[in-house]
């Protein structure tokens, strides 16, 4: 029963980083600046979840209120200011 | 600046009251579960940054916002520095006290096992803090969206 747990745990640490390195990757590669802004906070909502796995959930509150809702906003005030597609 | 699509403004309409009380919990809970001041304070400023996207800016009181944010500010060092009276800086005078108010210690609840089963009303200055922390954070957070929201789109420093 113990190892079952542990072995759920590990699985969602390791499906965790996979996505927190592919939405990562995401925010470099997508052209529309909007699309990148959702993805950083995808990101920043699983950088969330693994610090609630990894026992810190006062961390884990601030992590998901600045990173997924005050700095997306940010971004979108930014992008809606300037253009919306990146150029290259 | 201009609102965005009726979707989104139906969508912040239902999550408002939702969201607000949740930061709400998170901030009057803080001496009991995980959170405090500022995690339920970012909560409510993320909130007031999504009804700002979604209808636009409009008429904000940014004096106010201010003003709060300095009296949060000094509600916090003024508790810290009321427990000099009683003994040594930010001491829980509240605590066991006459004061009717936050004042109940753990031992007048019997029967507690767990430290998040403690009664709300056993915070102390902590609860006074943490209302006080929550109340600077969510002006100051929304006065750095509002001023970014007006200084992009209607191009003004003071509005």
């Amino acid at each position: 029963m113990v190892e079952w747990t542990i072995f759920l745990f590990d699985a969602a640490h390791i499906l965790i980083l996979v996505g927190i390195v592919a939405s990562a990757l995401m925010v470099v590669k997508f052209k529309d600046l909007i699309s990148a802004a959702i993805a950083l906070a995808a990101c920043s909502l699983l950088v969330s979840l693994e610090f609630l796995i990894l026992q810190a959930p006062d961390v884990a509150i601030a992590e998901a209120a600045v990173g997924a809702l005050l700095t997306t906003a940010i971004f979108i005030f930014a992008i809606r200011g300037s253009r919306r597609r990146e150029e290259y | 600046m201009e609102q965005m699509s009726p979707i989104v403004r139906t969508i912040i309409k239902i999550a408002f009251a939702p969201m607000f009380v949740f930061g709400a919990y998170i901030i009057l809970h803080g001496h009991l579960t995980p959170g405090g001041g500022f995690q339920g304070g970012a909560i409510i400023a993320s909130l007031m940054a999504l009804y700002l996207v979604a209808f636009g800016a409009t008429k904000w009181k940014k004096k106010l916002l201010s003003g709060i944010e300095s009296g949060g500010l000094l509600v916090f060092i003024i508790t810290g520095f009321l427990g000099l009276f009683s003994g040594y800086m930010f001491y829980n005078f509240l605590s066991g006290s006459d004061i009717p108010i936050f004042n109940q210690t753990i031992d007048l609840m019997p029967g507690w096992e767990h430290a998040n089963w403690a009664p709300i009303w056993s915070g102390g200055t902590v609860s006074i803090m943490n209302i006080a922390v929550g109340l600077e954070v969510i002006a100051a957070l929304s006065l750095i969206i509002i001023t970014m929201g007006l200084f992009v789109f209607d191009k003004k420093e003071d509005a």
